[in-house]
C-alpha cells in the first residue's frame, strides 16, 4: 500500500508535500468505494432491494463520521464539500434564526468559504464582527466574548487553520459560546481525522469535516448539526439528508469518506506523534536558513504543517523551483497568480507586511510523508531559496 | 517539459538558467518596475558605451523579485538588449518581448503583467541615463515614464484602500 515506487519516480525524486490541499486516497478506501460504482449502485430513496443497499451502506457510514467526532449518527448531513457544509452552516443558521437576532462573528482567517458566506450575509441584511488574531493565529478570548451581543446568533471559528496550522482553542470557545446561549460552528476541514474531536466535550453546535483531507475521495464532506439546532436548508428538492440538503446521495464517496475516518481513527494517535515529529525535525532545520521564519504557533499546530517566510525571495517562484528543480510539490501564500493584489488574508492578519507574505511557503506532511522526503527536503531547500535571493533586488535587504 | 503545460520551453529555460541576472557594479543606469506590494520587482542595470551608431548597451543587469514569467522574461530581455543602441532598445515591443517567450497562448493571460514590468524596467532605466546625463528625453519615453510611474501610485492607493476596507471590518 505504500506509494514509494510511483512516488520516488525512477530518474528523480518526487515528493508531495502538499497534503493541506489535498491527500491521496488510501488504497483499503478505493477498495471499499469501488463496489458502489457497479455493483450497489442504488438510490438511497428507492424501496428495493438496489435502493436498500445503498440506504444502508449510507446510515453505516454515517455512524462511522459520527463516531470520530462523538456526535450522534443523526446528527451528520452529507454534503459534496466543506465548501458547501460551511455555506450551509452560515447562511442556513442565518436565515433560521434572523427573529432572534441578525449578527455572527467569525475569525479573520478562516477558509474564503466561511470569508465569502460572512460577506454575502452582510449584503443581506446581517452584520459580521471579523475577530482579529494574535502573531501566532490565535484567536483572543476574552475579545471573543466581548464581541458577543444580544443578537448574536452564530459564532464560526475553525478549529486549524489551513494556511498556518495554528489550532485555536475551540473548547475553551464552545463554553463561552453555549453560556451566552450562541451557537458555534467551527470548521474542521484540516482537523478532523488528524486531531481529536470531541463535539459534545467541546460544545460544538455545528462542525465541518471533509473526506479529501483525510485520504477519501473528493467529493464527499459533512456538516455535524447538533439535535436541536435551527437551521434552513439551501438545496430543496426530495428531502434528502433529513430534509436538509436535497440531491441524490454520492453514495460511493460517501462510503469513501467513512472508510477513511475508520482508518484514521486507528491510526490517529500514532500517526499524530510520527508526523509532529518529522515537522519539527523540519522546521528546526528550515530555521537555519538565514532571515527564514515560521509562520503559526510552534507548538499548537496540527502535526503535518509546517510554513515559513523566506525574506528576499518571492514564494511562487520558489513553489516552482522546488517543484521543477527538485520535484517537491509545495504551496505558497503569494498571490502574483490570483486576480487579487494581496497575498494570503491569513498571513497579513498575522501581522506580516505584504512582502515578507509573498515569500511564504507551505510544506504539509501525510501518511506516506517518510524521514528520508523531510530530510531530502532539508537538504535542497537551502539551494533553491539562495538561488532566487541571488538574483533579487532584494538580497542585501528590503 | 511537457510536465509544465502552462509554461513554454522558453520560459522554462530562462527560469532554470537565466542569462544576466544578478547585480552589476558601478553601472550607469538603474530602472525599477513592480511593486513589492504585488510581489513583483524587477530592476535593471546598464552599461553604456557611446559609440558612432549612439550610445551603446555594452552590459546589462536584471534582478528580480517574483515569479517564473516574471524571470524568465527579465532574462530573455536582457539577452535582446545587450549590444543594441538605447533607440534600438527602446524600439523592442511588448508583443516581441512575449513572442520570443513562446508566444501569447503560452503566457497564462493572469502573467501579462509580469511579462510587461522587465520591459518598464528596461525604459525607467534608459529614461533615468537620459535625466542623469542631461540629455534630451525622447517623447514616447516620457510618456512611458508617466505611465509607469502612474501605476506604481494607483497600486499604492488599492493597497491604502485594501488596508482601510480591512480597518473598517475591525470596527
Amino acid at each position: 500500500m505504500s506509494f514509494k515506487g510511483e512516488r520516488m519516480g525512477k530518474k528523480r525524486m518526487r515528493v508531495y508535500m502538499d497534503y493541506a490541499a489535498t491527500t491521496p486516497v488510501d488504497p483499503r478506501v478505493l477498495k471499499a468505494m469501488l463496489p458502489y460504482f457497479t455493483k450497489k449502485f442504488g438510490n438511497t430513496m428507492s424501496l428495493h432491494s438496489f435502493g436498500m443497499e445503498a440506504k444502508k451502506a449510507l446510515e453505516d457510514s454515517r455512524e462511522a463520521i459520527a463516531d470520530l467526532m462523538n456526535a450522534e449518527p443523526n446528527e451528520i448531513i452529507f454534503t459534496s464539500s466543506a465548501t458547501e457544509s460551511n455555506n450551509l452552516a452560515l447562511k442556513g443558521i442565518a436565515f433560521a434564526n434572523k427573529e432572534k437576532g441578525r449578527h455572527i462573528i467569525v475569525s479573520q482567517i478562516e477558509h474564503h468559504c466561511v470569508l465569502e458566506s460572512a460577506r454575502w450575509l452582510e449584503k443581506h441584511g446581517f452584520e459580521v464582527t471579523y475577530l482579529p488574531v494574535d502573531k501566532y493565529g490565535l484567536i483572543d478570548l476574552g475579545e471573543l466574548e466581548r464581541a458577543i451581543r444580544k443578537d448574536t446568533i452564530l459564532v464560526s471559528i475553525m478549529h486549524a487553520n489551513n494556511e498556518i496550522g495554528t489550532i485555536e482553542p475551540i473548547e475553551e470557545i464552545g463554553k463561552i459560546c453555549s453560556e451566552h446561549g450562541v451557537y458555534f460552528h467551527t470548521d474542521a476541514a484540516q482537523s478532523y481525522g488528524k486531531i481529536p474531536i470531541d463535539v459534545k466535550k467541546m460544545n460544538i453546535d455545528l462542525l465541518t469535516a471533509s473526506s479529501h483531507k483525510m485520504y477519501g475521495p473528493k467529493g464527499a464532506a459533512c456538516l455535524f448539526i447538533r439535535e436541536g439546532v435551527k437551521i434552513e436548508p439551501l438545496l430543496h428538492g426530495g428531502g434528502h439528508e433529513f430534509g436538509l440538503r436535497s440531491s441524490t446521495v454520492n453514495v460511493a464517496s460517501i462510503v469513501g469518506f467513512a472508510e477513511a475516518a475508520r482508518i484514521c481513527k486507528e491510526v490517529m494517535k500514532k500517526e499524530a506523534e510520527r508526523l509532529t515529529k518529522l515537522r519539527d525535525r523540519l522546521i528546526k532545520s528550515v530555521l537555519k536558513i538565514e532571515d527564514s521564519h515560521l509562520n503559526g504557533h510552534p507548538v499548537k499546530r496540527l502535526p503535518n504543517n509546517a510554513n515559513f517566510w523566506f525574506a528576499f525571495i518571492e514564494g511562487e517562484s520558489l513553489v516552482t523551483e522546488l517543484d521543477m528543480t527538485y520535484g517537491i510539490a509545495a504551496s505558497t501564500g503569494s498571490a502574483c497568480s490570483s486576480e487579487k493584489l494581496e497575498p494570503s488574508h491569513v498571513l497579513l492578519a498575522i501581522g506580516l507586511k505584504p512582502h515578507e507574505a509573498h515569500g511564504s511557503l507551505r510544506l504539509s506532511l501525510g501518511r506516506w510523508t517518510t524521514k528520508e522526503e523531510v530530510d531530502y527536503v532539508i537538504e535542497v531547500l537551502p539551494k533553491a531559496v539562495e538561488r532566487l535571493r541571488k538574483i533579487s533586488p532584494y538580497k542585501g535587504g528590503w | 517539459m511537457e510536465r509544465y503545460l502552462p509554461y513554454s520551453k522558453e520560459v522554462v529555460q530562462h527560469f532554470r538558467k537565466p542569462r544576466n541576472l544578478g547585480k552589476m557594479k558601478n553601472p550607469d543606469a538603474i530602472g525599477e518596475a513592480g511593486n513589492l506590494l504585488c510581489g513583483d520587482v524587477m530592476r535593471i542595470y546598464l552599461k553604456i558605451k557611446k559609440s558612432k551608431k549612439g550610445e551603446i548597451i555594452s552590459d546589462i543587469k536584471g534582478e528580480v523579485f517574483g515569479c517564473i514569467v516574471a524571470i524568465a522574461n527579465t532574462s530573455m530581455l536582457t539577452t535582446m538588449v545587450k549590444g543594441k543602441t538605447l533607440e534600438e532598445a527602446m524600439k523592442i515591443e511588448k508583443e516581441e518581448l512575449i513572442k520570443k517567450l513562446g508566444g501569447r497562448d503560452k503566457i497564462p493571460p493572469i502573467k501579462y503583467h509580469c511579462s510587461i514590468l522587465a520591459l518598464d524596467a528596461l525604459h525607467e532605466a534608459i529614461y533615468n541615463y537620459y535625466r542623469q546625463n542631461n540629455l534630451p528625453i525622447p517623447k514616447r519615453l516620457e510618456v512611458e515614464h508617466e505611465r509607469i510611474q502612474k501605476t506604481m501610485e494607483e497600486i499604492e492607493k488599492r493597497h491604502k484602500e485594501f488596508l482601510e476596507l480591512e480597518r473598517g471590518l475591525l470596527k
